[in-house]
């Protein structure tokens, strides 16, 4: 006769069950793919896999000659196209120790914060949209298209300019481009009150973002989280205070510091930034010096032999370029240090607990660009 | 010449109206009608030309003027997949499978100097697909880097048009690339 035995009794409850989330999946923001380790519904650990849109951005620079560069950096974080120009761009100035024009410094910090305030546009657009509200996208982006616009007249193109060279400028601004921020600056007042009326104020958004992602100031510290995110946990890291940059000591604006470190404070931050940023366009818009629009340049830039490293504030966060130089007119190695890929290092332990909705909220307020991630 | 060799538009068309089926004319007018005017694109997206595809999805260009304001994030409920940004080689196995995923008839836009040819990414990389259409089948190429919404949106009314051009007796055939 058999012996009957039982089967063991299989709790699923206790049970880990791993998920795939991405490379396609509309709430990544592109092609991010995380295997998330799941109990029921709790999210118990996430796996962040890189790589699926690395284009080898770095190894690439090797090749190229440093006006070359500009053209790749757009790609990375296409969303602050500017700001990844302008880092190169101080590199090489500060190792040749070219005077800019003060002109050029002006122009640059001005479009520096449009772009700023494009991407938080797009990413309030897309934080709305993850938590289920098409209208923010809807509003978002038609707020961009002013932004665009101005950048069309001036750069002429809408996404990815290259406008910024080694020393100065691709061109002047257009004539009309002081009169197209001014007026964009009085449209976007209004509009940014809208924001806080749709969603800011909404009960379910709160809800589900208040204490939702808690990451405290020591692990913001510890996991080198910059920018609008370490800045919600309380992190003071603005490099435009801290190594001020084109003429960003000589505005006045605030460094807004966050206390929850919660996805609603990191919500906070990013529309506080655009206020300030608005503040910083209305200082800077009526004073732009009049002058060169850009430096003489040698035709070939050769660093002299060394090590560089130059650091600016994206919309990210910190964007930092290291630069190893043996005196030729390529790079002989470039790395970025980019925003994204360190504030990504803490979405496994700031969803740590909290359900796959509240992930896919979490997420969205880390507003990451994958490209900036894989390079 | 054979008539399949022709690609182009305007030639198509031209063969279209010089001769078709008379018993099933009306049936293909309706059918096509029906299939151009509600493409349903995928949500996948890699790099910057999804900023402009979403910027053409958004009120100033306005994709659902011709009837693809839904975007689906299922292959499984998609008619097209917009190709937006580059394709590298980890992720073309992905695209294949999300491409081979979709029911038929499907229509794939290679959006961008990227997806058209590899783009800014051509020289010097090791990790860059040269074209989507290494992969997969590719009706209609848009370049540029990134791509304007509006020549987004011309893409899709040539889509629309090629559309227009299948009958019940010359159905549209998925070519298989091993």
């Amino acid at each position: 006769m058999k012996e009957v035995i039982n089967p063991p009794v299989r709790n699923i409850e206790d049970e880990e069950y791993h998920i795939n989330i991405g490379p396609q999946h509309p709430s990544t923001h592109g092609v991010l793919r995380m295997v998330v380790s799941i109990q029921g519904e709790t999210v118990k650990s996430l796996k962040p896999h890189c790589g699926y849109i690395h284009r080898g951005i770095e190894k690439m620079c090797e090749k190229d000659t440093y006006q070359q560069i500009i053209h790749l950096t757009d790609r990375m974080d296409y969303l602050s196209a500017h700001i990844n120009n302008h880092v190169v761009c101080l590199l090489v100035e500060r190792a040749l120790e070219v005077a800019v024009p003060e002109r050029v410094q002006y122009i640059r910090t001005i479009v520096d914060e449009l772009t700023r305030i494009a991407s938080h546009q797009l990413w309030w657009g897309c934080f709305g949209m993850d938590m289920g509200g098409q209208t923010c996208l809807l509003y978002g982006m038609r707020d961009r298209e002013k932004i665009m616009d101005i950048f069309e007249e001036s750069f002429g193109s809408r996404l990815l300019h290259s406008y910024y060279t080694p020393g100065g400028l691709m061109g002047d601004i257009h004539p009309n481009f002081q009169k197209r921020v001014k007026e964009f600056i009085t449209y976007f007042r209004k509009k940014i009150h809208d924001y806080d009326n749709i969603l800011t104020g909404n009960v379910i958004m709160q809800e589900r973002t208040k204490g939702v992602g808690i990451l405290t100031k020591e692990e913001a510290i510890d996991y080198g989280v910059t920018g609008p995110i370490g800045r919600a946990s309380g992190f003071s890291c603005d490099v435009r205070k801290y190594h001020p940059y084109g003429v960003y000591d000589k505005v006045d604006f605030k460094e807004i510091l966050g206390t929850q470190g919660d996805t609603f404070s990191r919500y906070m931050m990013r529309m506080h930034e655009m206020r300030e940023s608005m503040k910083i366009l209305e200082q800077l818009i009526d004073n732009i010096p009049a002058g060169d629009y850009s430096a003489k340049m040698k035709a070939v830039i050769k660093l002299p032999a060394g090590e560089y490293y130059q650091r600016v504030e994206a919309a990210r966060g910190e964007l930092g370029v290291y630069v190893v130089s043996d005196g030729n007119k390529t790079p002989y190695r470039m790395k970025f240090r980019s925003s994204s890929f360190s504030n990504l290092s803490a979405l496994d332990h700031m969803s740590r607990g909290f359900k796959i909705a509240d992930l896919i909220a979490i997420g969205g307020s880390l507003d990451y660009v994958i490209p900036d991630i894989d390079r | 010449m054979k008539e399949a060799d022709f690609r182009d538009n305007d030639t198509l068309e031209l063969f279209k109206h010089s001769g078709g089926n008379i018993l099933f004319t009306t049936i293909d007018a309706i059918m096509d009608w029906g299939r151009a005017n509600s493409l349903w694109p995928l949500t996948f997206a890699t790099s910057c030309c999804a900023i402009e595809m979403m910027a053409a999805a958004a009120p100033r260009h306005d994709f659902s003027r011709f009837g693809m304001e839904v975007y689906r994030a299922s292959p499984r409920q998609a008619d097209m997949i917009v190709v937006a940004g580059t394709i590298v080689n980890k992720m073309a196995p992905v695209l294949k499978r999300l491409y081979d995923q979709m029911p038929d008839p499907k229509y794939v836009i290679a959006m961008g100097a990227c997806a058209v040819s590899g783009g800014p990414f051509f020289y010097n990389s090791y990790h860059v697909v040269r074209g989507v259409d290494h992969i997969i089948p590719v009706d209609v190429y848009v370049p540029g880097c990134p791509v304007r919404p509006e020549a987004l949106l011309y893409g899709v009314m040539q889509l629309q048009r090629k559309i227009k051009l299948e009958t019940l007796t010359n159905p549209r055939k998925t070519e298989n690339l091993q």
